[in-house]
């Protein structure tokens, strides 16, 4: 692989950026699995300054405690706040499906939804699909042994899409998959790969 | 050595990072203090800035400044901003003037400490502007046609000549004349161009988007008048590019320049409309074919002139006639090109330039004479099947066309075409077969490539290469490990980043041909020393045993006639002194340029469907069969020939800008719009390639990849809508009005 | 995107009190239309009502058919098996649009009042008398493709973009509303409107009033139904033509007949003499070219849709051929 050195931000120096991000904004990030409810954040009574909001967020069974604007998207929130950068921003218009994840099982478009319109909802994006850091989920080892990719920037949501369709039972023939992938556009056009990603996972009929 | 023609298939070694979501793109990197810039655009598309008034922006919070042609920074390279011999060098608007050329232009950038902030404040910079008359382009330009001063590859004549053309058409059974149109495209790859800037002193660190660092670093470094050490660029992954990366476009000075003015690291993301315009875009073609032949199916003369637009203040040309000068045995042949020019955004290279809409001229003009001529269109063109190349004179340094349409012909089923087109129908559906030739011709630029040896027997890679996608960064590590006999995952590669030795940027299917030699030659030269190591030491297995009897394999050096008497590369390296063997090529052409035609070649074959009551069509069947030297990877260099194909489609029969001439604005900006295809339009697809071994083309052995795919296939189709439904198509896209019976 | 002040409504009379308290005040639910408009700048809430809580997402049966809730999800109510078994015209509409993610998002009451996906509407920086009414109509003279050949208005030549409308006009739906006076129920036919002089008012809604339900009325004669789509792809495309088509066919001769038509005017285009008029006639080809004929009699094109009359014609024949 390309040399770890040229990324500014790795594994062990991401914790600054959420630091800083917190001096910026009062975000508070409540430790993985550790449940936080409301009244146990000393931030509760205090409102928000200028028109932010005081909200959750349940992402990748991880609860998160964020001020944020009415005007911010899932996505801008994801990508921007919580350095939760695998959800891609394509079109951020709902016309690529770059940006899809799951909300509450449903495939949706992040970039269409507004944070502070989805709290208490469970939220899953590409970084939390693989059941473990060193196993990938089937459809994403899926993507790689059938090459259902080029440059990999629609990959994410592609995968999640592909696994919605895979659980809910849209993923049949290789007809079907075209269809219920078709809000995924992949300008490589590595469909040929998708379709049979997704095919060879749904026929093995491994648990999604 | 008998190397493989046909590489392993094996998974892409950024897989796993792909697909978790963990890649970072530019546009994911993270800085402290990182602020965010939103564009502005031109809402006309030609004159000058009268007012620019940022008060309500500046009222809002968080904002840090509104840079426009009022307080940007000045630029010590500015002479430098102007048409250059590449066609990577065009000219770009950095806020140094009030001037506007088109609509959509960047006309200022609104810097803030939230991106919600930015783009609030962006919508907020009213703007009036003395306006001109408007150019609004082809196809209803009236303007004069220019002749430009170049193509896009240097070696390539504007306007060609040879033989007689009168005479050839004078002695023709039957000629054809026919105009082509073809729209302006846009790239859209699907990750928006990004630049994340930040100065430290003198230093510019740049996280970007591009399709060639050391170029990018370059042109940058050239703008600022600085040099180009002070400048580091780097692209680890890439979401696409298609050649809208491949040029340094604005966003690349107004990034650094933003980050200068508000003193922190900025990134700009463009929206989504903000890449029909100052991005580059294929240009608007209309093409005239002239082609005559005799009864029996012999070329007699050929005529490709193509008219093109480029922007108000550019020079690009769309170089659509060259493949006509070189792909059939035609004795008498001319070929011009000239442009009008129009307040349009920067015409560039889009994948296949030139090819793409030249070639679905030619070869539409030749499925047509071949059905006036009533000769199987395939036969037609083995007919007049070029075995030297007839513009340059010269051999081909391999050619493998005849076994591609062959194959092709066999696995598609050609024969069972019915011989009249509007023959078959299935239902509500006519169906239809058609064929194309694909060719591309190989590019090789400069590229450096350091290999070193490590003691523990793996070997580090460095070379400033960029993977679009297209798989180079598991190609050059296949390369490398091929050579000196190692399994891939041995080799660690850096790229990516402008602090690696040069590359070639990647664009005109360039970077396995010459970077992967590079990477060859770079291999060899190690192994070289190894051997030397080997055969001058008393202590190895291999001492004194001939440098041509050795070979490496498995990690270690050993005699060929005798596998057993070798030694690892470990063992060897600890004896001598334990330190790395090391090596740095830089690798260019040498005398085949002179002395050989170089092209990879392959026929494309189509299968439609088409219901003409619903002005609908469906490609049910494609299949590519590609001639392109060693393919180093199977499983990628497939996906990019697929990838091809389906922008084969997308020419074919979706991506058009659809534009108000009145005021030259595009009224599609956005991915509902302006349509590429989808899933459900990709059904049966597959590309095969044919096993083809070149010892003359480059160290690698290998041809580009990367535009084939394309070249051929939006002929095949057009051809195939003329089988079914017996309709010939001469404008692009094929939509739904010009399908309906 | 300008900064917007949000409050959420957990009941419907909450939502009217909050709707009506605040200025330039928007519901929002899905938000797969609203958000992407607000974004482009076309609409600038002072403040949203977050309705997407209210509890008015269930689909069940009514003495005289099937009552939607205004927020069932689309994909929801398109895999719905009431739906898909009495209603597959609805059905089949709902998978026709948009794409999986998005259907999982809109809502029934969202995707009633879907805006026009004129270009003009869509670039602020372009006359448009919906968007700014007064300003002038771009597409008028300009890049009309998409637009509409029928009972369009010197203002306004935009067309409603929604395929489910184009269903449920076919369907007899209803539309019930609550509003600071009371319920009304409209219904689909009567419920958006022609461009005329204000094409700013896509419906008959008024800004203070929220639809609470759709109501699907049981045919009187079980028929067949098809819904068709022509595009310019195979998926995930705004109809070009779309044709919703409901035949009650009894040996040979028409018994009931609907006929809806998207892509091609301001509203869903029906006209029932033309339905009424195929009451007794046999189901041939001749029948329902006439009908075709009728159906686009008057039909004014642009420069770039002239295409749409024939096809409109080629689609109706289609889709009644689909259902005999």
């Amino acid at each position: 692989m390309a040399e770890k050195d040229t990324y500014l931000i790795d594994g062990s120096n991401r914790r600054w950026f959420l630091k800083q991000s917190s001096a910026l904004t009062g975000l508070l990030l409540a430790p993985p699995l550790v449940a936080t409810s409301a009244q146990s954040t000393q931030r509760q009574p205090t409102v928000p300054p200028s028109g932010k909001r005081a909200i959750t967020l349940r992402i990748n069974k991880k609860t998160y405690k964020i001020d944020v604007e009415p005007r911010e998207t899932l996505l801008d929130v994801l990508r921007e706040r919580l350095d939760l950068t695998g959800t891609k921003k394509g079109c951020d218009h709902g016309q690529c499906g770059a940006c899809t994840v799951h909300v509450d099982g449903r495939q949706s478009n992040a970039c269409l939804m507004l944070a502070v319109m989805h709290q208490h909802q469970e939220i899953t994006t590409i970084e939390g699909l693989a059941p473990s850091k060193s196993q990938l989920h089937p459809l994403q080892a899926a993507f790689v042994k059938h090459d259902g990719y080029q440059c990999g920037f629609c990959t994410p949501g592609q995968i999640m899409s592909g696994v919605a369709i895979i659980r809910q039972g849209h993923a049949n023939s290789p007809d079907e998959i075209r269809e219920w992938m078709s809000g995924n556009i992949c300008r490589c056009a590595a469909y040929r790969g998708i379709v049979e990603a997704i095919g060879s996972v749904q026929k093995e009929g491994k648990t999604v | 050595m008998a190397k493989k023609l046909i590489g392993d298939p094996i998974d892409r070694i950024d897989g796993t990072q792909k697909v978790t979501g963990s890649a970072r793109y530019s546009a994911d990197v993270k800085r402290p203090g990182l602020v965010h810039g939103v564009l502005v655009m031109s809402t006309v598309a030609n004159g000058t800035i009268q007012t620019l008034d940022t008060t309500e922006t500046l009222r809002l919070p968080g904002i840090l400044a509104v840079m426009s042609h009022t307080n940007a920074p000045k630029l010590g390279g500015m002479d430098k901003n102007k048409s250059g011999e590449t066609a990577s060098d065009r000219v770009l608007h950095v806020f140094q003037d009030n001037l506007v050329h088109y609509n959509n232009q960047p006309i200022a950038m609104v810097i803030a400490d939230t991106f919600e902030q930015a783009v609030e404040g962006a919508s907020l910079v009213r703007v009036t502007y003395a306006t001109e008359p408007v150019k609004p382009g082809l196809p209803t330009s009236t303007d004069k046609p220019l002749t430009p001063p170049r193509l896009p590859r240097v070696d390539d004549q504007v306007d060609t000549t040879r033989g007689d053309v009168k005479k050839g058409m004078a002695g023709a059974a039957s000629t054809l004349e026919a105009t082509y149109k073809t729209p302006t495209q846009f790239h859209n790859a699907l990750e928006p161009h990004a630049v994340l800037s930040f100065w430290e002193g003198d230093k510019l660190t740049m996280y970007t988007t591009t399709q060639g660092i050391s170029g990018y670093q370059k042109r940058v470094a050239e703008l600022f008048g600085m040099p180009k050490e002070n400048v580091r660029v780097i692209t680890q992954y890439l979401g696409g590019g298609f050649g809208s990366k491949g040029t340094t476009f604005s966003q690349a000075m107004l990034g650094p320049m933003a980050a200068k003015l508000v003193g922190k690291p900025v990134k700009l993301v463009l929206k989504r409309e903000h890449m029909f315009g100052m991005v580059g875009s294929r240009s608007a073609t209309v093409q005239t074919m002239n082609v005559g032949a005799t009864a029996d199916g012999q070329l007699t003369a050929m005529t490709h002139d193509t008219l093109a637009q480029t922007s108000a203040f550019d020079e690009f040309m769309e170089p659509a006639g060259t493949i006509t000068r070189m792909l059939y045995a035609c004795p008498n042949l001319a070929t011009t090109h000239k442009f009008i020019k129009a307040n349009v955004g920067s015409t560039s290279p889009m994948r296949a330039p030139g090819e793409a809409p030249g070639v679905f001229a030619l070869e539409c003009a030749i499925d047509e004479m071949a059905d006036k001529l009533k000769i199987d269109p395939l036969q037609f063109r083995l007919k007049n099947y070029a075995e030297e190349d007839p513009h340059r004179n010269r051999p081909f340094s391999s050619k493998s066309l005849r076994e591609c349409y062959q194959q092709g012909a066999d696995q598609f089923g050609w024969s069972k075409r019915a011989k009249q087109p509007r023959a078959t129908r299935d239902g509500n559906y006519l169906v239809g077969m058609g064929m194309a030739t694909t060719v591309y011709p190989v590019n090789r630029g400069e590229s450096t490539a350091m290999v070193r040896l490590n003691t523990d027997g793996t070997v580090r890679l460095e070379t400033g290469t960029q993977d679009l996608g297209t798989g180079t960064f598991t190609i050059m590590n296949q390369l490398a490990a091929e050579v000196l006999g190692l399994s891939p995952d041995q080799v660690t590669l850096g790229a990516g980043d402008s602090k690696y030795p040069e590359a070639v940027g990647s664009g005109g299917s360039r970077t396995t041909v010459t970077t992967g030699s590079a990477v060859t030659q770079a291999a060899q030269e190690v192994l070289k020393k190894a051997k030397k190591m080997a055969y001058s030491d008393k202590k190895s297995p291999l001492y004194a045993v001939a440098e041509a009897e050795i070979e490496a394999k498995n990690g270690r050096l050993e005699s060929k006639s005798d596998p057993k008497k070798g030694e690892s590369f470990t063992s060897l390296l600890k004896r001598n002194g334990n330190k790395p063997i090391e090596a740095t090529t830089l690798s260019k052409s040498g005398a085949e340029k002179e002395t050989h035609s170089m092209s990879a070649f392959g026929a494309i074959f189509v299968e439609v469907r088409v219901d003409e009551a619903l002005g609908e069509v469906r490609i049910s069947r494609m299949l590519g069969n590609i001639a392109a030297g060693k393919i180093v990877n199977a499983k990628t260099a497939k996906s990019q020939i697929l990838g091809g194909m389906v922008w084969g489609v997308s020419m074919a029969l979706h991506e058009y800008a659809a534009l108000d001439t009145r005021n030259a604005r595009i009224m599609n900006p956005n991915l509902a719009e302006y349509h590429v295809p989808v899933n459900a339009d990709i059904r049966d697809i597959d590309a095969i390639f044919i096993d083809e071994a070149d010892e003359t083309v480059n160290p690698a052995g290998v041809k580009g990849i990367g535009e084939i795919g394309i070249v051929g296939t939006v002929s095949a189709i057009a051809n195939a809508i003329y089988h079914a439904t017996g309709k010939r198509h001469y404008d692009l896209p094929i939509t739904v009005e010009k399908l309906i019976g | 995107m300008k900064s917007f002040d949000y409050v959420q409504a957990s009941q419907p009379a909450d939502a009217l009190r909050l709707i009506g308290a605040a200025p330039s005040s928007r519901f929002i639910a899905g938000g797969t239309n609203l958000v992407d408009l607000i974004k482009y700048e076309v609409e600038n809430p002072g403040t949203l009502v977050d309705i997407s809580q209210l509890p008015l997402t269930k689909i069940e049966k009514t003495a005289t058919g099937i009552r939607i809730g205004a927020l069932a999800r689309n994909s929801d109510v398109a895999a719905n098996k009431l739906i898909a078994s009495q209603f597959p015209l609805l059905s089949e509409a709902l998978l026709a649009g948009a794409s999986p993610q998005l259907r999982n998002m809109a809502t029934m009451g969202g995707n009633l009042l879907q805006r026009t996906r004129c270009n003009y509407f869509y670039d602020p920086s372009q006359p448009c008398n919906k968007r700014a009414p007064g300003s002038g109509c771009g597409a008028i003279g300009g890049y009309n493709r998409i637009h509409a050949i029928l009972g369009a208005s010197p203002q306004c030549i935009a067309t409603n973009p929604s395929d489910m409308n184009v269903a449920l006009s076919a369907l007899d739906a209803v539309v019930q509303i609550s509003g600071p006076n009371g319920n009304r129920s409209v219904p689909v036919i009567d419920f958006h409107r022609l461009p005329g002089d204000t094409p700013q008012k896509d419906s008959v809604l008024e800004p203070d009033e929220l639809i609470v339900a759709i109501d699907l009325p049981t045919p009187k004669n079980a028929g067949k139904s098809h819904y068709l789509k022509v595009r310019d792809r195979a998926s995930y495309a705004f109809a070009i033509i779309s044709v919703a088509a409901r035949l009650a066919v009894d040996g040979g001769v028409i018994r009931e007949a609907r006929l809806a038509l998207g892509g091609v005017a301001h509203k869903p285009w029906r006209l029932v003499a033309v339905e009424n008029q195929l009451i007794g006639k046999p189901a041939t080809d001749a029948t329902f070219q006439a009908a075709a004929r009728q159906l686009l009699a008057g039909a004014q094109p642009h420069e770039h849709n002239a295409f749409k009359i024939k096809l409109a014609q080629s689609a109706i024949v289609r889709a009644l051929q689909t259902v005999a």
